[in-house]
């Protein structure tokens, strides 16, 4: 643990102090501003970080991207979206940074991509799940990454779609990204299968969902199956009561992001079995790209890759194709690379594409079961979702994101 | 009916856990009129620290909850080391000002607990013995949830006989009414403040280290709990353990039974029920009014005169010194001066009301949010441009504020900020759920300013002369014969009302006439940003401002512009250079604290008096 916090703390320091003293000539290194909420979010964001680092490692270690390095400026927004757009314009202005990527928040992620549309700067979103921000409020200079809240819900609803459950209750955190998740899969699961109804819906405060009330409220209503928004603590809590209380037994349960390593770790041998999940099953993916990139991040940082530690390597090996299709830093030209840009993600599974429609990537998750296995949980019967199968058809997708 | 026997249960068992950290606040305050802030950090280091011993041990219901009594008396001691290392040195500060000693004492804890035990959340082994269910109506039940509901009542209980039957607890109760008259009599305060500290801690420790088998433990239990136990404490009755019993009792209830109606009520009831109760029982269910006028205002204050001469010369300087910064500085040096300009308007609006007019809020961000969002709504549904918004955005924070005005004036002290904390919250959850109107947490995007001023400079100093202007008018106010009676209603109610001051209206005026100038920052933040947000109306948005106030002196006129450049600019230098900047900002601020028990702005005028 020590040793790896140390390396973390290490690599940050080196990218965070020794940056600004390189000096910024021809040829110079192309530099990155990275906003996240690290403070806030550390269970997700320092494994992101030290994926984030191997990526730019490598690329260096490779002769950079045009003969010019690569450099990161990190900042942390600690979860506030009006200290994001500060360091977006110190970022701009002080360290002169030829683009904006990061972002863990919806909220953050929305301030960001807002301000880099204002200043025509390219901003490339690595986990901002809100919908909003490619779609309703997609701008030119914006692009996205992982896997949507639509696109995840989209996923699991396929999968409830296929099982005999009718009567369904939704747990789901009280804020846009559990009101979106439940609104999609409510309206893909109802056009999948008419005839389901939603027998309880519950929205705990995000961080103190009071478990043991909400978890009797939805064994009231007597559901044949759950739909689950929760996750870290919420979902941690909600478990523990839920196996007591017999919540699980003989349902069926979906549930987001729960098969996802920094979630699903914590719950230890009190993993629920059986449940249909998005996730990230690390120890089991032997695609080639894959199984390279676990034993380098291994290697390096003594640990095993979680989920965000593939968004923070897959972020920089996009941007590194995208310096590459471009040849320059010059931000209308590399807007034009980034989209219909196709990379190699760590996951292995085939191109993933940032559509040129809507900017969203096709990145997808892994769909599958969870399961005890020497007393913690883990995936079985899994498989990867190609995120392109899960969005909706262009026509719509006009219809979505405001156009010209 | 079977279900709402059960759901009462399960009120019943998160009563307890409420109780337990809410009862050793209460007991803080009572004696020491600690507004302990860092209640949440020892109930987190509680969970932690019982968590590492419990998981080393082997699964034996003796060694299980002898770990979890050690951890208590651990942090008990942690407790007893902030008291006699921190608060003690700062008793006689103004009051209030301890809380921003314990704010650093919180960002220090979260950062060492980040580092010991890592960013992930962590599940404790349950307890031994009573890992199952027991089956009561037909319903499974938990059975460490029915221990939980046992040891409510039995600490309480226990509390009781403490606190009448033996000879320490009765000088607590007698500290409690008058610990003037106590020390009179001899009695060595210190220890008895010490021991009432580890005994409050002891409590919090003992609440966190319960949660190890019922929940996970997570860097964000500190902040998660401590605005609801605030609620309990001041529902109660601050000082009054049965009264923090029965408040945990009724908010706990009002949970279980709300989700049951309105599934998305969990954000907003605790405050709802604080602002019904307070609107109702100004001193809480079982508290009583302070008997001795004299421990309410501060005292102590002295006169305000005209600024001396060399004072308006710096101010001068500093001002012209902002004015011509444009050219010489960079672009990001305008975005942070503009923030800064920004801020020490919002500042001085709180400092109008908590200095001279002795209303301190814990809910000052809702004006600020009022404003913000009234551009920003404006533009969004009607297309209103800047000049507008800025226009309206006083009137709308104004308005705010004489509506919550009239509940608040009426109460004094903690109460009075606890009831703003509760206006503001319900604020807060308006932003948040009212996701047609307001966007809910993804906010509303594209406020820019008006075509004019959208260069950097040009709003810069837009909103330099416009902050500055707004100070200068809140400084002449408390200057004009309303501050006079503003700054009378303050330090001797009594004797203001018999000279025919209105009180209650002078300070209802003054709370309206501080929100509205906190709309005109917030607006003019909403324009800089671009975009506005919840967490603008949010609890550490408020916690900020009161930050900025203390930090800089709340006696002194300059104080809340000193406090806002200090405060600010050392926490966006901290957060670039430092990565555990939030351990940094913390020990910077204790240190400031016992460097400048008077602030930085007092302390430089005492530093001045005592040279003539």
């Amino acid at each position: 643990m020590t040793m790896k916090r140390r390396t973390m703390m290490k690599a940050a320091t080196l990218a965070a102090v020794a940056a600004p003293s390189i000096a910024r000539g021809q040829g110079a290194a192309i530099r990155i501003g990275e906003i996240n909420s690290y403070t806030a979010q550390p269970a997700f964001l320092a494994p992101y970080r030290n994926g984030w680092n191997l990526a730019i490692e490598e690329a260096n270690a490779a002769g950079g991207v045009n003969g010019r390095r690569l450099e990161t400026v990190f900042r942390d927004d600690a979860g506030k979206p009006e200290d994001a757009v500060r360091f977006a314009g110190e970022l701009l202005a002080a360290e002169k940074v030829d683009l904006l990527s990061g972002g863990f928040l919806s909220n953050v992620g929305l301030a960001i991509a807002d301000f880099a549309n204002q200043n025509k700067r390219l901003y490339v979103a690595s986990e901002p799940l809100s919908d909003a921000l490619v779609w309703g409020r997609g701008n030119r200079y914006t692009f996205r990454l992982r896997p949507s809240t639509y696109m995840q819900a989209a996923m699991l609803a396929e999968e409830a779609a296929k099982v005999d459950a009718k009567r369904w209750a939704i747990v789901s955190p009280n804020y846009e990204y559990g009101q979106s998740a439940a609104k999609w899969f409510k309206e893909l699961l109802v056009r999948a299968k008419p005839g389901v109804e939603f027998v309880a819906e519950q929205f705990p405060a995000l961080g103190r969902i009071d478990a043991g009330a909400t978890v009797q409220a939805i064994e009231q209503s007597r559901p044949d199956a759950i739909f689950n928004v929760t996750f870290g603590g919420d979902l941690t809590n909600f478990v523990r009561q839920g196996n007591t209380r017999g919540l699980f037994e003989k349902r069926f349960v979906a549930s987001m992001l729960t098969g996802e390593p920094e979630y699903m770790d914590p719950l230890k041998d009190e993993c629920p079995e059986g449940w249909v999940v998005t996730g990230y099953p690390w120890d089991q993916i032997q695609t080639a790209n894959h199984r390279r990139f676990r034993e380098a991040y291994q290697k390096r940082f003594n640990d095993y890759p979680r989920l965000g530690s593939v968004v923070g390597y897959d972020t920089v090996v996009s941007i590194v194709a995208m310096l590459r299709k471009s040849g320059g830093t010059e931000t209308e030209k590399m807007v034009d690379a980034m989209k219909g840009l196709s990379f190699e993600s760590a996951f292995g599974e085939g191109p993933v594409l940032y559509r040129a429609l809507d900017h969203q990537s096709t990145l997808g998750a892994y769909v599958g079961r969870t399961a005890l296995k020497g007393g913690k949980g883990t995936m079985v019967g899994w498989r990867y979702a190609d995120g392109a199968k899960y969005l909706p058809s262009d026509d719509v997708v006009r219809t979505l994101r405001p156009q010209g | 009916m079977e279900f709402l026997a059960i759901q009462f249960l399960n009120g019943l068992a998160s009563a307890s856990s409420l109780f337990l950290v809410a009862s050793g606040l209460t007991i803080i305050f009572g004696v020491t009129r600690v507004v302990n802030f860092a209640h949440g950090s020892l109930y987190m280091l509680g969970a932690y620290i019982a968590l590492t011993i419990v998981s080393q041990l082997p699964r034996d219901p003796w060694l299980y909850w002898s770990g979890i009594l050690v951890a208590s008396v651990v942090v008990g001691l942690v407790g007893v080391a902030i008291e006699m290392l921190l608060l003690r040195r700062i008793y006689h500060a103004p009051e209030l000002f301890q809380l921003l000693a314990t704010f650093g004492v919180v960002l220090v804890v979260e950062d060492v607990a980040l580092w010991i035990w890592g960013p992930e959340d962590r599940l404790g082994p349950r307890a031994p013995g009573l890992r199952g269910a027991v089956e009561i109506l037909g319903q499974r039940f938990p059975q460490y949830e029915l221990l939980l509901i046992a040891i409510g009542p039995v600490v309480l209980l226990l509390l009781w006989l403490l606190f009448t039957r033996t000879r320490w607890g009765t000088l607590v109760r007698a500290a409690t009414q008058d610990r003037e008259m106590v020390a009179a009599l001899g009695v060595d305060q210190r220890w008895l403040f010490t021991s009432v500290f580890f005994l409050g801690a002891f409590l919090a420790g003992l609440g966190g280290a319960l949660q190890v088998a019922r929940a996970p433990t997570t860097l964000h239990m500190d902040l998660d709990i401590i605005a609801e136990v605030f609620v309990v404490t001041v529902v109660g009755g601050m000082g009054s353990v049965p009264g923090a019993f029965l408040a945990a009792l009724l908010i706990s209830q009002m949970h279980a039974f709300g989700i049951m109606v309105f599934p998305k009520i969990t954000l907003v009831l605790t405050f709802l029920v604080m602002a019904v109760v307070l609107v109702v029982r100004p001193y809480g269910l079982l508290g009583r009014p302070p008997t001795h006028p004299r421990a309410a205002g501060p005292a102590r204050a002295q006169p305000i005169g005209p600024a001396p001469r060399e004072l308006r010369l710096v101010g001068l300087v500093a001002l012209a010194a902002a004015a011509i910064l444009p050219p010489l500085a960079g672009e990001y040096a305008l975005i942070m001066a503009t923030e800064m300009a920004i801020l020490v308007l919002f500042a001085a609006s709180l400092h109008f009301m908590m200095g001279p007019g002795g209303l301190a809020s814990f809910g000052h961000a809702a004006y600020f949010g009022v404003g913000a969002y009234a551009g920003a709504l404006l533009m969004k549904h009607f297309g209103a441009p800047m000049e507008l918004g800025l226009a309206l955005a006083p009137v709308a924070a104004g308005l705010a504020g004489v509506v919550v005005g009239f509940f608040v004036v009426r109460l004094e002290g903690v109460y009075l900020a606890m009831l703003t904390l509760a206006f503001a919250q319900i604020a807060w959850s308006a932003a948040f759920q009212w996701v047609e109107v307001t966007g809910g947490d993804n906010g509303i995007l594209g406020v820019w300013p008006s075509a004019w001023a959208r260069d950097r400079t040009v709003y810069y100093l837009f909103v330099l002369a416009i902050c500055a202007g707004c100070t200068l008018a809140l400084r002449h106010a408390i200057h004009s014969p309303f501050g006079y009676a503003l700054r009378a209603a303050r330090d001797n109610p009594l004797r203001a009302e018999a000279i025919g001051l209105d009180v209650a209206r002078i300070r209802w005026a003054a709370f309206a006439l501080a929100s509205a100038f906190a709309g005109i920052a917030g607006a003019l933040f909403a324009y800089a940003k671009g975009s506005v947000f919840p967490t603008y109306l949010a609890i550490p948005k408020s916690v900020d401002a009161l930050l900025m106030v203390l930090l800089g002196g709340i006696e002194t006129l300059s104080g809340p512009i000193v406090g806002a450049l200090a405060f600010h600019g050392l926490q966006e230098q901290l957060v670039r250079v430092v990565e555990h900047w939030r351990a940094a900002m913390g020990l910077v601020i204790v240190a400031l604290v016992l460097a400048f028990p008077q602030g930085i702005a007092g302390y430089v005028r005492d530093r001045r008096e005592r040279m003539r």
